[in-house]
């Protein structure tokens, strides 16, 4: 198309891709192999990275985007969105990974950032997704241009506590701002450092501009219907799936307990047998330095 | 009374049909179980992830009695991931598909996320264009000699790809009309139900 009315690259089109990928389950890859396994399993997009959370977590050291070589051979491996993370702050990994043809960038606190500030994500064609604890993180983030939103929860943990705390707290802060009046909204942005124009927006509409999605934490197929229930738009799940027993059971069912999420019996089905989840940790145990859901706020 | 149409929620923005049919009166149900399926007269099928709806919609028994109903008369209308479904074949890997729709569709015809776009696109029986969205979206390679094109769109070589097809009682579109305030096809594709 070459008409002079095509518009690439705009909110629309952007927030629109998100849009598509709701009620469905978005999965950490590190190979082709695992990419397949996802797409088969009914994933509705893959997350390529170079270790999922957990390693992460048990690595150490500075954690950066996947080798572009292998991120490459995910977007020609699979006909389902491929999204890939890059550092909070690093543009330039951002257009490497823009130039390699992901459909979306997750500017991630899982890796280690190196600015105190955020990408400009209005500058790039590809749209981008960001986690957030609460409302005035989410808004911030959209301020800079992200088309989509998730909890950051605490990734690579196995432990659902965080994304639930998110969730609620941005919910709760939402409720808030529908029940306040023009003269109190300024107020309402400086208390929660946000754009006023976003925070009248969401007073005015009872929601966020964008899609909502649940990561952090989720190993489960009960996990994933909880944050579905919360009011999440669909789930991210990274180290749950292949850091489980059998992660195209796992992966199945996860995506099974997202669309029928109201359903317990059903619910209930796709879990028995399972094998084993992935072992989570207590985030009580984690050192405060130890926490991601701090980096980039 | 009004009718019930039906959307197909196992993945995607099937809430944004729902807002767009209660925008214009229409009466929109949920469609997850072959059981919720008999209780509409019509059924929109939304944007997704073809290849995850097909897959839900396989495991959970949906393909037959969506065939059936259409093969009785039953409208259908499907946008972007809906579309892929309706159809026949798609060009490379197989997936689940519904084959009522006589059409062989490319997927991800115009690239990937970077390629999506919104423009103005001339419509068959409408008289103002309509404000199109495409998402990583496909577009119809090949049609059968009973399917009606209502829009297409032009490639880098000149050649026309179908966007918008009609066949009988069933409506496709690669692009979202449930992405914008334009409620022309919803309105079109409600008639159909009516009329039935």
């Amino acid at each position: 198309m070459t008409d002079a009315t095509t518009q690439h690259g705009t909110d629309k089109v952007k927030r629109g891709l998100a849009e598509m990928l709701k009620g469905g389950v978005i999965m950490d890859v590190v190979s082709v192999e695992q990419a397949k396994i996802a797409e088969d399993a009914g994933a509705c997009a893959v997350m390529s990275l170079e270790r999922v959370p957990a390693d992460i977590r048990a690595h150490g050291g500075v954690a950066r985007m996947a080798d572009p070589g292998k991120v490459e051979a995910i977007v020609n491996a699979v006909s389902i969105p491929v999204m890939a993370k890059s550092r909070i702050g690093h543009f330039v990994e951002a257009r490497v990974l823009e130039s390699l043809g992901v459909d979306y960038i997750d500017e991630s606190e899982v890796l280690s950032p190196v600015d105190v500030y955020h990408i400009d994500k209005r500058a790039f064609t590809v749209p981008f997704v960001c986690g957030a604890k609460d409302l005035g993180e989410a808004l911030r983030r959209i301020g800079e241009g992200a088309a989509m939103i998730r909890t950051k929860g605490e990734p690579g943990t196995g432990n659902v506590i965080e994304a639930v705390k998110h969730m609620r707290k941005v919910t709760a802060q939402i409720k808030w701002l529908t029940t306040l009046g023009p003269d109190e909204i300024m107020n309402a942005a400086r208390d929660l450092q946000a754009p006023y124009d976003l925070v009248k927006e969401v007073a005015a509409s009872g929601k966020l501009p964008v899609v909502n999605f649940a990561a952090g934490g989720i190993a489960t197929p009960s996990d994933a219907a909880l944050m579905m229930q919360l009011g999440c738009d669909g789930v991210f799940v990274g180290s749950g799936i292949f850091k489980s027993g059998d992660a195209a059971e796992r992966a199945n069912a996860i995506v099974q307990a997202t669309t029928f999420h109201n359903d317990a019996a059903m619910i209930a089905k796709v879990s028995k047998n399972l094998g084993e989840a992935m072992v989570g940790i207590n985030i009580d145990t984690l050192p405060e330095s130890e926490l991601m859901q701090h980096r980039g706020s | 009374m009004t009718v019930a149409i039906g959307v197909l929620a196992l993945q995607g923005d099937f809430r944004e049909h729902l807002l767009m049919l209660e925008s214009v009166g229409a009466h929109g149900v949920e469609v997850r179980t072959p059981q919720d399926l008999d209780a509409v007269e019509g059924l929109i099928i939304p944007g997704g992830e073809s290849t995850t709806i097909g897959r839900l919609a396989t495991m959970f028994g949906l393909i037959e009695p969506i065939r059936q109903r259409c093969s009785k008369g039953m409208p259908v209308f499907g946008t972007c991931a809906g579309m892929i479904f309706l159809a026949t074949s798609t060009v490379g890997k197989e997936q689940p598909q519904l084959g009522v729709l006589d059409a062989c569709v490319e997927r991800n015809a115009f690239g990937r996320q970077v390629d999506s776009f919104e423009a103005d696109l001339d419509v068959v029986g409408l008289q103002e264009p309509m404000h199109a969205v495409f998402i990583r979206a496909p577009w119809i390679e090949k049609i059968g000699a009973d399917v009606e094109v209502l829009a297409s769109v032009t490639d880098a070589n000149g050649l026309h790809h179908p966007v918008l097809v009609r066949q009988g009682r069933i409506l496709a579109s690669s692009f979202h009309p449930e992405l914008t305030d334009d409620a022309r096809l919803h309105k079109m594709f409600i008639d159909l139900v009516e009329g039935a």
